[in-house]
């Protein structure tokens, strides 16, 4: 399940944009911008949604320093039915697209595909990333925005934010991609969809247990393991899991939950953060900006999404879900 | 892991939903609604020609009203959050699921976006209660006519 890159494909600039209440999060700092309107101007969610991946895109090839006509893919995608603000914004970049869905795990399988382009000399510049917009997310998913239902201590809150990266061919300055695991889809029979990091939290154990085995790694081999988006209960159960399996504690502290740590300790937020914007505006920021500054040298990251859908779980089918993961050097 | 260890893994790690804490934020908010409403009809009943029996309509109008204008400004979300069934029992609580989707909708047009969603999820709670008051209406008939009970 682990790809080589022998190339070493570089993460060359990132771009996040988020919206008013991302003010908020604890990442803020490393947003290239923090929008005051969610809808950013448009008049409905899923237009605001669709400016908010095209802001981004553009914060990509400013800080990269090209133009669109010189970006050979974009790659990405979000969880609106058939990620129309995603190709919508393809159609305002013009740029050959394909749209991709892993749920909230698509930031990073965007990234291993604009990768495998870039190994194989098809590109010398492609955008991958993923987004999602609280509004046009919760509509679709649960109850309308104003509906006054509970939510309990396990659910998680979708941010509204767009991350991307622009990938490229490898350069000594820049972050680089070593190795990559696509992950299995994994289902232990979750089926609650107001505690997702219960859900998605063994195909986070899977998927850090095949790429560690098979790249013959240990845990302290990396300055971070970053997954996307367990919140703080599924942080917990992964880390359960992997001192199950033998991992010590001391270990575990080097494994940490963008959405755990996304909006602090702030109890309103329930278990914490999750979205496919997320872990592609934690990852395209935070991550990326701490391995530029040499904070980290090798990072693991590990998108997680839950592949439900309203209808999946009225039929009362359980939640299948799956994580992939990027291994990230800096010289 | 085995899935069965897992699933008492994560029994053992999340925590309990606390019913008891749930319990009283509703009673204590749902009983406040209610007395909301119940000093409203008073007010129909004082100030204008509404008996006890007649001033039913006017006060869940008005309690409605309330709920829409909370709804609107995004405050009922909160109150629900807290109050849970608290604020979800009471007719305000039927007010806001009804507008709250009228709301969601209006960028789908008035006819397919507000017309067409604004039951999405009221519709049952009026079809359930439609069938059981029509079942309970006739059961009451029935021990009316074999001389049970009066009306």
């Amino acid at each position: 399940m682990v790809i080589i890159f022998p190339s070493k494909p570089s993460l060359l600039a990132g771009g996040v944009v988020a919206g008013p209440l991302e003010d908020r999060s604890t990442f803020k700092q490393y947003f290239d911008t923090v929008y005051d309107d969610e809808r950013w101007q448009m008049d409905t969610n899923e237009q605001g949604h669709r400016k908010m991946v095209e802001e981004a895109c553009e914060f990509v090839m400013k800080k990269g320093g090209i133009t669109t006509a010189e970006v050979d893919y974009l790659l990405g995608g979000d969880l609106v039915n058939q990620m129309t603000p995603t190709n919508f914004a393809a159609r305002e970049l013009a740029i050959p697209f394909i749209g991709l869905f892993s749920a909230c795990a698509t930031s990073v399988s965007a990234v291993i595909v604009a990768s495998l382009l870039t190994e194989l000399g098809a590109a010398n510049y492609s955008i991958a990333g993923a987004s999602s917009q609280h509004n046009a997310i919760e509509r679709q998913f649960r109850y309308p925005i104003n509906y006054g239902a509970q939510k309990p201590q396990t659910a998680q809150w979708t941010v509204t934010a767009a991350g991307y990266a622009l990938v490229g061919k490898h350069r000594e300055d820049a972050p680089s991609i070593e190795a990559a695991t696509i992950g299995k889809v994994i289902d232990y029979g979750m089926d609650d969809p107001f505690h997702m990091g219960a859900a998605m939290a063994p195909a986070a154990f899977q998927t850090i247990k095949s790429h560690l085995d098979e790249r013959k790694q240990e845990i302290y081999h990396y300055d971070l393991i970053l997954t996307g988006d367990l919140g703080q209960l599924g942080l917990k159960l992964l880390k359960g899991m992997l001192v199950e399996s033998g991992i010590k504690n001391e270990e575990l502290t080097l494994l940490r939950d963008a959405g755990a740590e996304f909006y602090g300790q702030d109890e309103s937020f329930q278990s914490g953060a999750s979205g496919a914007g997320c872990s592609a505006a934690v990852f395209f920021s935070y991550v990326m900006q701490e391995l530029r500054a040499g904070t980290y040298k090798r990072v693991l990251l590990v998108a997680t999404g839950a592949l439900l859908s309203p209808l999946s779980f009225q039929q009362k089918e359980t939640i299948p879900c799956t994580a992939h993961a990027i291994e990230i050097t800096m010289k | 892991m085995e899935k069965e260890q897992y699933q008492q893994l994560e029994q053992n790690i999340t925590p309990p939903t606390p019913y008891l804490k749930n319990a009283v934020k509703a009673f204590v908010v749902g009983g406040l609604i209610c007395t909301i409403g119940q000093a409203v009809s008073l007010f129909y009943i004082v100030f204008f020609n509404f008996t006890e029996a007649t001033a039913g309509n006017p006060t869940v109008a008005t309690m409605v009203f309330f709920a829409m204008i909370l709804t609107g400004f995004g405050l009922y979300k909160r109150i629900g959050q807290f109050a849970g069934a608290g604020s979800a029992v009471p007719v305000t609580g039927f007010g806001n699921a009804v507008i709250s989707a009228a709301i969601e909708h209006r960028s789908e047009g008035l006819v397919l976006g507000v017309g067409g969603n604004l039951f999405k999820l009221a519709g049952s709670v009026v079809l359930f209660g439609v069938v059981s008051a029509f079942f309970v209406a006739l059961i009451k008939y029935i021990l009316v006519t074999i001389g049970v009970v009066s009306w």
